[in-house]
């Protein structure tokens, strides 16, 4: 794997652990937000959604959006 | 100060709060009821002479020396076996005592060598110090050869064992069997003719049971069992009370000196985790820090091709500084970053991590918590509150039902596992604690002498939650919850939600068992126990935490304990038990990337610009990067330095091909270690570091227990390790002047809310202090969340079991699982360097009978290990420890690498490795793997130190 493909592993597996949380793409956001450094943030962004299940896409798009308006 | 052992009271401390007034040569004194007379005497300052009986065993009152007399009561009873009673009058001295006490004192020397002058216990032994309290001028037997001329026992590598010195006062025996709880000796003979014996009569010590803890070495009276060292150097001189640096157990030692050489380290009575007792890594593993391999001096080389070059400390600052710099302008500053220390102090952890987040300017900082518990730190925070366990240790005294997940206290965590099988045993009439363990394998403690566990779930690796889901189904279709408690202590509604989800039809442990492989049965039988046998209390360890599912697991154990009502009061809770001396103390000074010390996230503005005001910087509110995100981000060729302090994590951290490549990638690795690990073979600076015995600091131990490290010799290398990274701060510019630890700590307090009331004068005071130390509990606290949660209500998380992604297939159907055993210590690094290899010489693979058939392989064969990720090999040993389809083994060994065949999954929450479930294969195999050659020949090539004088 390299480090895209990993982080798109990560942010997937996430979004699984969370799925039976109450509002699952606000958890995973926080969750990416909380704990990934500004680069693989970044990284994730420029790669975009392929590759993420639908809850971690929603997420990833949910946080690109907040640190552009940010 | 002249040496004095610590003072012997003769019998264990009553704990009745009921007290009793009794006069002792015609003084007053009060007691707890239940003390014996001999106690009561000891108290009050009057000692009465005594051989059989000790303060860390039961009396049993063989040796008739420590006789009384008693107002109103016939004969001369033994004050050992003798309780208090109110009004009781007693005399310790008089002649008829004196007469008697002579006479039994002339029949044991009868029997004993009389070369007190040459014996290594000369000065030291409690039959001398007697002989001399009661008066003994002469014998007046012929010398009874008894136990004469019997043969020395040399066999274990720390202590020898000689019978002719033995009174078989049997205070060994109790010792391992009450304090210890290995029941490895036994009385031979009878009366006069007793002798000691380690199990069968034809076994030494080294091929016996025991685990050499030390504690009937600590008990015996006599020279009979004494301590290599203390017949090679003689007998100490003054002491100094410290903490063991080996594991989260925290024990509390008196290190006893004689000038800067340490003679021996005996557990300290009064150490609040240990209660005088010990393992054989801290009471006798420390030869490592002198030893050979230890490097003292600076090093440095341009490239990890050369050879290493001496420096002096002033090059070695100058030159780090300088690189560091050179890499921060060219790169950005987000290209540096580093690793604190588990095994350091509390003081040099804090110092690694603001030389990071104030000197570097990112928050790049790990620890190697990360491959340990930081799911701990995850789930616990999330649910409770605190990144920590909630009980003390003497907390297990008043369990009813232990619980044991993922861990092996009895290798991993051996004092605390001691103190555990004496309640799971049942004491004074009171029936042992009942005994849970869910574990792949068969662990010593699921049967070990007078134990045995109710229940054992031995489950698929990787199921964790499946079982606690399914343990959670039972509890609440059942009604077994505690509705009470959930209601007045946790979110109702989140309760709800939860038990909603743990009922469905498809969390039943019936519909479960294809993929925990448990039997329903013992599931179900094991729920209702936990939840209806009165006090629960869980212990677990690396197998929760080292999975995929890792946080997750943490967060089940969390839902059954509140679900349970078992938390808030002595006997219950959830206590992770801590794998490295001081992982709690590294993980509550700041040292994961996202939060500052005490757990505070550093987007809190509130909480950093604490920080900024204080340290007189900006830092940085984004998070950093954790060790595998720098280990990807330095093969993406943007991580570009780490300071690595007393981690190996080429051989501690998974997939080490993955590592290696990270490493190789960066321009300046500098590793500040005792020795030339296996990281240093990647590393550009090499700073010596010292050992816990050469410095002062503070650790902290799974119970949450800030302990004084004291100094006891000069630092071989010349430095204490905070006074390197200071050192380093400076050559960059930073204005640090710390002059002692004790400074660090004044502001680790003024910027932790929960070391607030923290202070080396405050420890020395009260010996050790359990954080949260405020305002609202300045003595600490030891058990946690008692009126409420930290968080205020509980939280239950829904925790959906998700199967690992590694997975057996045809190319690899066997799991290989990890773990430690008792005699060495994570990788190895000290106790490999100690005596201690006469117990592990090599890591073995343990595999289950049927699949060792069906591949041919017997007990000792030479077997290939391979996974996904790469192959070792190794040694085999058949056993039905382990299930089929299961293989297990131990990571100590660095030829072994057996990291070079974990995978880089990792729990979802926070990276923490699945060491704990490998997907592998094993084949008969007849050498090294090319792996491990190549290894060989770049570890060797690594390690070359140059010897040319440079000219001029
Ligand atoms: S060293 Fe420990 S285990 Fe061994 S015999 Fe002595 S008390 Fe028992
Ligand atoms: S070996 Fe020591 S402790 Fe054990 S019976 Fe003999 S004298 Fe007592
Ligand atoms: S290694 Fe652990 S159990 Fe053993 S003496 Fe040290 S702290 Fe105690
Ligand atoms: S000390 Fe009391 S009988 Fe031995």
């Amino acid at each position: 794997m390299n480090s895209v493909e990993r982080l798109v592993y990560m942010a997937n597996q996430i979004a699984t652990n969370l799925a039976t949380d109450g509002t699952p793409v606000a958890a995973v956001a926080d969750h990416i937000q909380q704990f990934w450094d500004p680069r693989m943030k970044q990284l994730i962004f420029a790669h975009g959604t392929e590759g993420l299940s639908p809850v971690a896409a929603a997420a990833i798009r949910k946080l690109a959006k907040s640190q552009n308006a940010a | 100060m002249t040496y004095q052992p610590q003072k012997d009271f003769g019998t264990p401390e009553s704990r009745s709060e009921e007290a009793v007034t009794l006069t002792i040569d015609g003084r007053t004194v009060t007691v707890p009821a239940g003390s014996s007379v001999v106690r009561a005497a000891a108290e009050q300052g009057t000692s009465i002479p005594k051989l059989c009986a000790t303060d860390n065993v039961k009396s049993f009152g063989s040796c008739r020396l420590c006789l009384v007399e008693i107002d109103g009561r016939r004969g001369t009873p033994a004050s050992c076996t003798t309780p208090v009673e109110p009004g009781m009058v007693v005399r310790t001295q008089t002649p008829h005592l004196a007469k008697l006490r002579k006479g039994v004192m002339e029949l044991y020397i009868s029997d004993h060598p009389l070369d007190c002058l040459t014996c290594a216990a000369n000065g030291d032994c409690e039959l001398q110090d007697q002989a001399g309290a009661v008066g003994l001028r002469d014998v007046r037997y012929d010398v009874q050869a008894t136990h004469l001329g019997q043969d020395k026992d040399h066999s274990n590598p720390y202590f020898d064992f000689d019978p002719s010195k033995c009174i078989a006062c049997s205070r060994c025996i109790r010792a391992c069997d009450e304090v210890q709880g290995t029941f490895a000796l036994t009385m031979e003979g009878r009366g006069w003719d007793s002798k000691i014996s380690a199990g069968l009569a034809s076994d030494n010590f080294l091929g016996s049971e025991c685990v050499s803890c030390g504690a009937c070495v600590q008990a015996c009276p006599t020279a009979t069992l004494v301590e290599k060292k203390v017949v090679e150097v003689g007998t100490p001189e003054r002491s100094v009370v410290t903490t063991c640096a080996y594991c989260g157990v925290g024990c509390t030692f008196r290190a006893e000196m004689r000038g800067e050489q340490l003679v021996r380290m005996v557990p300290y009575k009064d150490g609040k985790a240990n209660r005088g007792h010990s393992c054989v890594k801290g009471r006798f593993a420390w030869g490592y820090a002198q030893h050979q391999e230890r490097i003292l001096n600076p090093m440095i080389r341009k490239s990890i091709s050369d050879p290493w070059r001496e420096v002096e400390w002033d090059e070695a600052f100058a030159y780090t500084a300088s690189e560091l710099k050179r890499i921060s302008e060219k790169y950005g500053s987000h290209a540096l970053g580093g690793i604190t220390s588990s095994r350091c102090t509390n003081e040099e952890t804090f110092l690694v991590q603001k030389l990071v987040r104030a000197g570097f300017g990112n928050n790049n900082v790990d620890t190697c918590a990360r491959v340990c518990h930081s799911p701990t730190g995850y789930g616990l925070k999330t649910t409770f509150g605190t990144s920590a366990g909630t009980q003390d240790f003497d907390s297990v005294e008043d369990s009813d039902v232990i619980l044991i997940i993922g861990a092996n206290p009895t290798d991993a965590h051996p004092v605390f596992a001691s103190r555990m099988k004496r309640r799971l045993r049942g004491q004074d009439r009171r029936p042992g604690a009942k005994l849970i363990v869910i574990d792949p394998r068969r662990t010593d403690i699921v049967r070990s002498p007078h134990i045995e566990a109710q229940h054992h779930l031995p489950l698929r690796p990787g199921t964790n939650v499946a079982v606690l889901t399914a343990m959670a189904h039972v509890i609440v279709t059942e009604g077994l919850a505690d509705e009470k408690f959930i209601n007045e202590r946790c979110d109702w509604d989140e309760y709800s939600h939860w038990a909603e989800f743990v009922s469905q039809a498809r969390n039943s442990p019936e519909n479960l068992q294809p993929v925990t492989l448990v039997d329903p049965e013992e599931l179900r039988a094991a729920a209702r126990l936990y939840a209806t046998g009165g006090n629960g209390a869980i212990y677990y360890g690396l197998g929760v935490t080292e999975h995929s599912q890792g946080s997750s697991t943490v967060m089940a154990i969390a839902n059954l304990a509140m679900a349970t009502g078992n938390i808030g009061r002595r006997g219950v809770g959830v206590n992770p038990l801590r794998g490295q001396n001081n992982v709690q103390g590294a993980c509550d000074m700041g040292s994961f990337p996202h939060e500052l010390s005490g757990y505070r996230h550093v987007s809190d503005d509130d909480a950093r610009r604490l920080f900024e005001d204080d340290w007189g910087v900006s830092l940085d509110p984004e998070p950093g990067l954790r060790i595998p995100n720098m280990l990807d981000a330095a093969v993406d060729g943007v991580f570009k330095a780490l300071y690595c302090q007393g981690e190996d994590i080429l051989q501690s951290d998974p997939n080490t091909a993955h590592v290696s490549a990270g490493l190789a990638a960066m321009e300046c690795v500098i590793v500040h270690d005792l020795f030339l690990n296996e990281t240093a073979n990647y590393a550009h600076i090499f700073l010596p570091g010292s050992t816990f015995l050469e410095k002062n600091g503070t650790f902290t131990n799974a119970e949450r227990r800030i302990q004084p490290v004291r100094k006891v010799m000069t630092p071989m290398n010349g430095l204490e390790d905070w006074e390197v990274t200071q050192a380093l701060a400076q050559a960059m510019g930073l204005d640090w002047n710390y002059s002692h630890p004790s400074e660090i700590m004044d502001e680790i307090a003024r910027l932790t809310p929960t070391f607030a009331g923290v202070s080396f004068d405050r420890l020395d005071e009260a010996g050790s202090l359990q954080w949260p130390v405020n305002a609202e509990a300045p003595n600490g606290s030891p058990i946690m969340h008692v009126d409420g949660f930290v968080r205020g209500k509980g939280k239950f998380v829904v925790t959906d079991y998700v199967p690992t992604d590694e997975k057996t297939g045809p190319r690899f159907p066997l799991l290989l699982t990890t773990g430690r055993i008792l005699s060495h210590y994570n990788v190895g690094a000290q106790t490999r360097r100690t005596e201690n290899v006469v117990w592990h010489p090599e890591d073995l693979l343990e595999i289950h009978p049927i699949d060792a058939e069906d591949r041919g392989i017997k007990s000792g064969d030479w077997v290939n290990l391979a996974s996904r990720a790469g192959e070792t090999t190794l040694r085999a040993t058949v056993t039905d420890r382990v299930a089929p389809g299961i293989v297990y083994t131990t990571f100590h060994h660095a030829v072994t690498q057996a990291n070079v065949v974990t995978t880089d999954y990792s729990d979802w929450a926070t990276n923490c490795p699945e060491y704990k479930v490998t997907a592998v294969q094993i084949s008969a195999s007849n050498g090294p793997t090319d792996w491990q050659e190549e290894y060989e020949a770049l570890s060797t090539r690594a390690r070359r130190i140059s010897t040319d004088i440079p000219a001029g």
